[in-house]
């Protein structure tokens, strides 16, 4: 068991979400960033879908009950156990009553917080995401009892810490399809769309991220059509709406744009303020 | 059948959009529903989910497509050589709806701006049988089409915050009711006590794309006893098979 003892902003438990559901309008959820994610798991040892905690800018304090082994990757939020620094990207063992606890964000947005076998908080439709009305929570909150796996720690601190790419923190360029109303845009907003920088918002969170600069067009709505993460609607005001995994299953905005996969993952990782540039791959 | 002339195209690394042309008929969803079916059924290899929406499917495969024209020419020759098979049962839904002043938030400004009685509001909108083109937005919200024109009404400018469960609105040209507590732009005229999305069953929502919903106009006396029964779990929503 992990006792929460200090939420962070916005703390979720998450897996890769839930597949299969959307002809009930159930949006996919899942991890924000799933290459963070996945190294994690992978450090450990766990399944590469195994649920994982994820904290968004400021991290939470927590104890935990049982002895084993845990991964912090994503965002580098100075991570420390009983006030001892501790590395992002390697296994770290923890003892009983150990208390985990961050600090400052230095990069990145969105850290995970791997433990050996995963999260065993109640899967609902096929996963343990966390969504507002299919889960009984939707965030972790102080005085929560996380339930892990109480396999025997097989290991001791390894002094292996794999290195990232920076580049999934750092790059400017977030890699796009062209949508399917991409074309309706005049030759010069195509242009405009690939040359100018957007800052993210504060309307930016694990449904949608928003930009602070407006994209002026007369597009007409479209017949509410389909939308997955990473799809970018266009607004008549001129927001441009990127959707992202908590975000709904169809829409009635023109789809201009669809983030890569790996895009998805590096714009889960911009936070308020940070500049990104969309980079057309196809 | 009717062959529609339709549209392929990548969407994302692993999944591609077909599309009907753009309008909001039966025949078209119905075919979009058969199309689905068809591919579904034909365990072609890689397609793991297909989502659809009023004229347009979206074919996702479990691997990045590198040869995407010949995933298209797949999709293709199975919609043009498409029978009618294994067409599956749709269901007709009796769905109570109080419209009293209570929860009929908006009966007021849609009866006067659209010149009609309230009780004209009333019978217009629970007279017809309407079919549920798709269900997406919100878990459970399910798209309704076949709204009367005289009750077609544009969307709030400003969306409201927080709307009840259970709120029956009309946007646009559509109809729909609110599964959940949930901010929405569109008019509210009624209220029903039915659940449309529980997350602990194995098919969370009772309905599906393509069944029909009927809905009956109760007293609010009535909606206070169904709530009660529908807390109880003795509640049976009534349906019937129909032939589509």
């Amino acid at each position: 068991m992990v006792d929460v003892l200090k939420a962070g902003l916005f703390d979720t438990i998450q897996d890769f979400g839930r597949f299969g559901m959307q002809d009930y309008g159930v949006p996919y959820s899942g991890v924000m960033d799933t290459y963070s994610a996945t190294l994690g798991n992978s450090i450990l040892g766990n399944e590469k879908g195994a649920a994982v905690m994820e904290c968004t800018i400021n991290g939470p304090q927590l104890k935990f009950n049982t002895a084993t082994l845990i991964c912090i990757t994503g965002a580098l939020m100075q991570p420390n156990l009983n006030g001892q620094t501790v590395r992002n990207n390697k296994a770290i063992s923890v003892k009983e009553n150990d208390v985990l606890r961050f600090g400052k964000l230095q990069y990145g947005c969105r850290c995970y917080i791997s433990v050996l076998g995963g999260f065993r908080t109640e899967i609902v439709l096929g996963s343990r995401s966390m969504y507002q009305g299919i889960t009984s929570k939707f965030k972790i909150e102080r005085g929560d009892k996380l339930p892990i796996s109480s396999l025997h720690n097989r290991n001791t601190d390894s002094l292996v810490s794999i290195k990232v790419n920076e580049k999934h923190f750092q790059t400017l360029d977030v890699d796009v399809f062209m949508g399917p109303e991409f074309k309706q845009l005049s030759v010069a907003q195509q242009k405009l769309l690939f040359h100018q920088t957007f800052s993210i918002s504060t309307e930016s969170n694990r449904m949608a991220y928003q930009f602070n600069e407006l994209f002026v067009n007369d597009l007409d709505e479209i017949i509410t059509s389909l939308v997955l993460p990473g799809t970018v609607q266009l607004t008549p005001s001129g927001q441009l709406i990127t959707l992202m995994r908590d975000g709904q299953t169809t829409g009635g905005y023109p789809r201009i744009l669809q983030l890569s996969k790996d895009a998805i993952n590096i714009l889960a990782q911009k936070s308020l303020g940070d500049k990104i540039r969309f980079k057309c791959i196809k | 059948m009717t062959n529609f002339e339709l549209t392929y195209r990548r969407f994302s690394e692993d999944s591609i959009l077909v599309e009907w042309p753009p309008e909001i008929t039966k025949s078209i969803v119905y075919d979009v529903l058969s199309f689905k079916n068809m591919i579904l059924n034909y365990n072609i290899k890689g397609i793991i989910q297909i989502n659809n929406a009023y004229n347009s499917i979206l074919v996702i495969y479990d691997f990045a497509i590198d040869k995407i024209n010949d995933e298209i020419s797949t999709l293709k020759s199975l919609y043009d050589t498409r029978v009618c098979i294994n067409r599956p049962t749709f269901k007709l839904w009796r769905i109570p709806v109080c419209y009293d002043e209570e929860f009929g938030l908006d009966l007021d400004v849609v009866s006067k701006q659209n010149k009609l009685s309230k009780s004209e509001v009333v019978r217009l909108h629970y007279e017809p049988i309407y079919t549920i083109f798709f269900i997406g937005f919100l878990p459970g919200f399910l798209y309704l089409g076949g709204l009367d024109k005289r009750l077609h009404f544009p969307r709030r400018s400003k969306p409201r915050i927080r709307l009840k469960k259970g709120a029956v609105a009309i946007g646009g040209g559509q109809t729909g009711i609110y599964p959940n507590v949930s901010p929405g732009g569109w008019h509210i005229i009624g209220n029903s006590p039915i659940e449309f999305f529980k997350s602990a069953n194995e098919n969370p929502c009772f309905a599906q794309a393509g069944d029909q919903v009927q809905f009956v106009p109760i007293p609010n006396s009535e909606y206070k006893v169904l709530v009660e029964q529908i807390k109880n779990g003795t509640y049976q929503l009534e349906s019937e098979v129909f032939d589509g």
